[in-house]
């Protein structure tokens, strides 16, 4: 078992012919990833990679192919559209990949997840991948290797660090989800943990949270009151300066607010473990499995 | 970004949103001049520079003759304004508004915000007018209300009716207030703020209610749908190194500390210099160098961290995914040896290709110091800066 995405999955990319998109299909359709359809305004009819259909719309695709799930690669102006067809064609997974997006087309974005089944996954993140199965990102498959620890964060390289040692450690990964570095997402931390700790082979999960917001503080309270499995928490940004973006839109001390000792107390004082620096994740995580 | 009170107030014109007149001025004799157009008996001269809290730090003064308002101009121009938010460099004040006086009977607070854990937009209001908002949260948080409006079908008359109440404002103003309220979430919207705090608003003695001061931070990312964004930068009120990095496309923001550091992707670069600091080094910078990290993003990154005098030595911290860390050590060699770097360079390759690399870089004649991983390197860059 491995949560929301498996070698089964039949994925489509939205964003196929562009210059990202191409590259990243690519290196999933290396990795295993089931990739049925491609999805590029005027560009229907084609054939991507020889193999691959390409349609106007997604629409058009899901009349032709099963989609278990999209990933985005669209351009930041039209991206919000690109998400709003995926949930109107009641996609259940929609990874978007895009970095730039204006948040309140953000807010009309989640406006419309409301009430809807779709789940998405970023913007401005490296996508999902469950280890040797399914790859639906742009992050490197070849670190990943299966295990039986979840990885989830705001961040990209930063996730491959924690990944690589993981792996090197032995203990490997089921699914990792990068959600996402803006200040609105589609899905927080919270949605994540709890299917995690229904997954039976999820033994624990590494959160790697950063400045700005409060939704590791969220997640905490969930820890708290309802997971068995330990988490193990890094925050990026303890010296970051009041005010200034820190390259991620998201990640931004405002008000005193969202700084990294804070979110690091509620964390410590609801039970997860914290790794006092990025390179002692895997080892932090070999403890709190004693 | 962040922008001017100046240009707040013309971004609330544009929405039609009545505000007092005023005139925009860069010395003594345009204050002068100002004061007779405006034809007000009284004026505030208001320093324009990026920052709150500046009536408190003598920003904002009040003249009562054109002469008083030329002399109040020519001392606060030049000034170094230090308020609870520049920070304890201060900010040089290069303009000042010209404001026509108002009769204040009251003053209010009202912010709107993105409020991150709803995904929706929040009104906060309070009757503590003119005080900073953190402070009252801090000392009266029950003077404070919050208003979430559903983005799903937007503001309503009885978000509206909330906030009357709880200020506590004569029924006679409620048209008034919530035409004003409904122009500046339309403009919120319209203008893709992420921040717009009107404080104080002000009640008028004839019974109006007019913004006095207006700060507003703008999206960066919808600047593709506001060409005027661009107009609206003012690159006196940067760090003349964050705006050249930006220019170049890098990811940079300079700090304090003299460990330069160069790293891809803004969480990993976020916790390396946390690690520099853990180690009982400090960091000169944040510097994200994106995915691509070749000779000539690394060149043009070496360069920005040389022009800080500061930095005494140099992290390079990669994580190779897509990009391998021979290709990386490649352009690292290159970009050092055009530029003739002289600093001590600590570098920590991981992922595709590492030992390739690390081969590399032992071989290449140049002084470069391993770390192993990134605890190891910030470890070896601190204890070099130390020393």
């Amino acid at each position: 078992m491995s949560i929301l995405v498996n070698k089964e999955t039949s994925v489509i990319v939205q964003g196929i012919t562009g210059k990202e998109g191409s590259f990243h299909a690519l290196k999933c359709l290396e990795y295993g990833t089931k990739i049925t359809a491609g999805v590029t305004p005027f560009k229907g009819g084609s054939l991507f990679n020889n193999s691959i259909p390409v349609f106007n719309t997604v629409e058009e695709a899901k009349v032709n192919v099963k989609i278990d799930a999209t990933v985005i690669f669209v351009p930041a102006v039209f991206a919000s559209s690109s998400v709003i067809e995926a949930i109107e064609s009641e996609i259940p997974l929609i990874v978007c990949i895009t970095e730039g997006i204006p948040t309140v087309d953000m807010m009309n974005v989640k406006a419309a997840l409301r009430g809807s089944s779709s789940i998405m996954i970023g913007p401005n993140c490296p996508g999902i991948i469950t280890a040797d199965e399914c790859k639906i990102g742009i992050m490197p498959g070849f670190i990943h290797k299966k295990g039986k620890i979840a990885v989830l964060s705001r961040s990209g390289t930063l996730t491959y660090e924690a990944v690589n040692q993981l792996t090197k450690a032995g203990l490997g990964e089921t699914t990792c989800i990068g959600i996402g570095g803006d200040p609105i997402i589609g899905s927080s931390f919270l949605t994540f943990l709890k299917i995690f700790e229904n997954d039976p082979e999820t033994k624990g999960v590494v959160l790697i949270g950063e400045i700005g917001g409060t939704q590791e503080e969220e997640a905490s309270e969930y820890v708290k009151n309802y997971m068995k499995k330990p988490v193990v928490g890094f925050i990026a940004g303890k010296t970051a300066p009041e005010g200034k973006r820190m390259g991620h839109a998201g990640a931004i001390i405002s008000g005193g607010k969202g700084t990294a000792s804070e979110k690091l107390k509620i964390m410590e004082k609801n039970g997860i473990h914290i790794a006092e620096n990025p390179s002692v994740i895997a080892e932090t995580m070999i403890k709190a499995l004693k | 970004m962040d922008i001017h009170e100046y240009q707040a107030k013309e971004l609330l014109t544009k929405n039609n949103i009545k505000i007092l007149r005023s005139i925009l001025c860069h010395s003594g004799n345009e204050a002068y001049n100002a004061v007779i157009n405006l034809g007000s008996q009284v004026v505030a001269v208001k320093a324009q520079v990026h920052a709150g809290g500046r009536g408190k730090a003598g920003g904002v003064k009040i003249a009562k003759t054109a002469d008083d308002a030329k002399s109040i101009t020519e001392q606060m121009i030049g000034m170094t304004l230090i308020t609870a938010q520049t920070g304890k460099e201060g900010k040089v004040v290069r303009k000042v508004l010209i404001e026509e006086g108002a009769d204040i009977k009251k003053e209010f607070y009202l912010s709107i915000t993105i409020d991150r854990k709803t995904s929706n937009i929040a009104f906060v209001v309070s009757a503590e007018g003119g005080m900073e908002i953190e402070e009252i949260s801090k000392n009266s948080p029950g003077k404070i209300l919050t208003v979430l409006i559903n983005h799903s079908y937007g503001i309503k008359s009885y978000h509206v009716l909330k906030m009357f109440l709880f200020l506590n404002l004569d029924k006679s103003i409620f048209n008034e207030f919530n035409n004003l309220v409904n122009l500046l979430y339309s403009a919120f919207l319209a203008e893709d703020m992420s921040m717009l705090e009107i404080n104080p608003l002000i009640l008028t003695g004839s019974g109006g209610l007019i913004p006095l001061d207006a700060k507003i931070a703008l999206d960066d990312n919808a600047a593709f749908r506001h060409p005027y964004y661009n107009d609206f930068i003012d690159e006196d009120e940067e760090d003349p190194l964050e705006i050249k990095a930006k220019s170049v496309g890098l990811n940079y923001i300079r700090l304090e500390g003299n460990v330069g550091c160069m790293v891809n992707g803004a969480g990993l670069a976020m916790a390396t210099m946390d690690t520099i600091k853990e180690f009982g080094a400090a960091p000169a910078n944040f510097l994200d160098v994106g995915g691509t990290a070749d000779s000539k993003r690394v060149e043009t990154a070496f360069n920005i961290l040389l022009s800080d005098k500061n930095v005494k030595a140099i992290f390079i911290n990669i994580f190779g995914g897509i990009v391998k860390c021979d290709m990386v050590a490649d352009g690292v060699i290159t970009a050092a040896k055009n530029i003739g770097l002289k600093l001590p360079v600590v570098i920590r390759l991981e992922g595709t290709n590492a030992d390739k690399a690390s081969e590399l870089l032992e071989n290449s004649g140049l002084n470069f110091i391993v770390g192993n991983s990134l605890a190891d390197g910030a470890q070896k860059v601190s204890k070099i800066v130390k020393a």
